[in-house]
């Protein structure tokens, strides 16, 4: 299993997200942003959070332009796997492998907490080791967090097993953490093969750190 | 030439800054007055073109790819 994670000018998240796959017992390589190509042999590229370029304009509007997303453009439409962690999952949104937008939060705070997520669909390779209506325990951390696509995308990505997970409360209902329709933390693309998602699951690998429950998240990626 | 590039959050896209800004007025009075209040950017482009038809069709195209986010977004350009 080999993995890029790819670092723009002021990505913070690779690290983490490198040591996560590592651990999982990828060949974990970091990629940057000004790469015209992907290496070669990659069976994963992650986008992984952080502030690229300051979140300048609007969060990931500047970074897919960056040279190395044309090559994930064209890697993603080949069927490959792709995964966009909260600005990784904005970057993919901007660029539009990824259906909707990220608003800013509802509250306008930057909210930074454990937060339990209820798992929507996981007839995808991501979640696959995670059963449906699973609440598991991930850190967010995001001022742009705020899920919106007008109300016919709604109902498409809706009836498409699109949304992979939403924001709960312990219970697993619904939760208005930041103003996402539908409470939504998380979303494919129709053909499944390009993931995203605001909560951070290589923050929750490790009992010490609070929580393992992003580890059976990433798993999913190593059978 | 200067175009002048305003964006806003699309009409029922809600604008939480707005609304933080309206709330805000209305407690010091002037929410009588106050309907609704939404936010912003502005962009100001220096071009080197004296042609302004042309210019609003590059400007259009620097819109769509970069300067708004047509999913959540509407843009005016005003010379």
């Amino acid at each position: 299993m080999r993995v890029a994670v790819l670092r723009f000018p002021g990505t913070n998240c690779e690290l983490d997200t490198h040591y996560a796959f590592a651990q999982l017992g990828a060949d974990v390589e970091i990629v940057w942003h000004n790469e015209q190509k992907l290496p070669e042999g990659i069976d994963l590229v992650v986008l992984a959070g952080g502030f690229s370029y300051g979140d300048y304009l609007r969060s990931g509007a500047i970074a897919r332009f960056s040279p190395i997303m044309k090559a994930v453009v064209e890697y993603a439409n080949e069927g490959n796997f792709v995964l966009g962690i909260c600005n990784g999952f904005q970057i993919l949104t901007e660029i539009g492998l990824l259906p909707g937008a990220l608003k800013r939060n509802n509250n306008l705070h930057f909210i930074s907490k454990f937060q339990t997520i209820k798992v929507i669909n996981n007839d995808n390779r991501f979640l696959s080791q995670c059963n449906t209506q699973e609440i598991l325990t991930i850190p967010i951390a995001h001022a742009d967090g705020n899920y919106y696509i007008d109300s016919e995308g709604l109902k498409e990505i809706e009836s498409n097993g699109q949304v992979l997970l939403r924001y709960c409360d312990s219970n697993g209902e619904p939760l208005a953490i930041n103003g996402s329709l539908n409470a939504i933390a998380g979303v494919c693309n129709k053909n499944k093969n390009v993931f995203g998602l605001m909560p951070h699951p290589e923050r929750a690998i490790e009992d010490i750190l609070g929580s393992m429950d992003g580890k059976k998240m990433l798993e999913g990626f190593m059978n | 030439m200067r175009a002048i590039v305003n964006v806003y959050l699309k009409e029922g896209v809600l604008d939480p800054q707005g609304k933080a800004i309206a709330h805000a007025l209305d407690s010091l009075g002037f929410g009588e007055l106050v309907k609704g209040v939404r936010v912003g950017k502005q962009m100001v482009l220096e071009l080197n073109s004296t042609d302004e038809a042309s210019a609003k069709i590059e400007v259009e195209k620097m819109c769509e790819t970069l300067l708004a986010n047509t999913v959540i977004e509407d843009y005016t350009i005003e010379f």
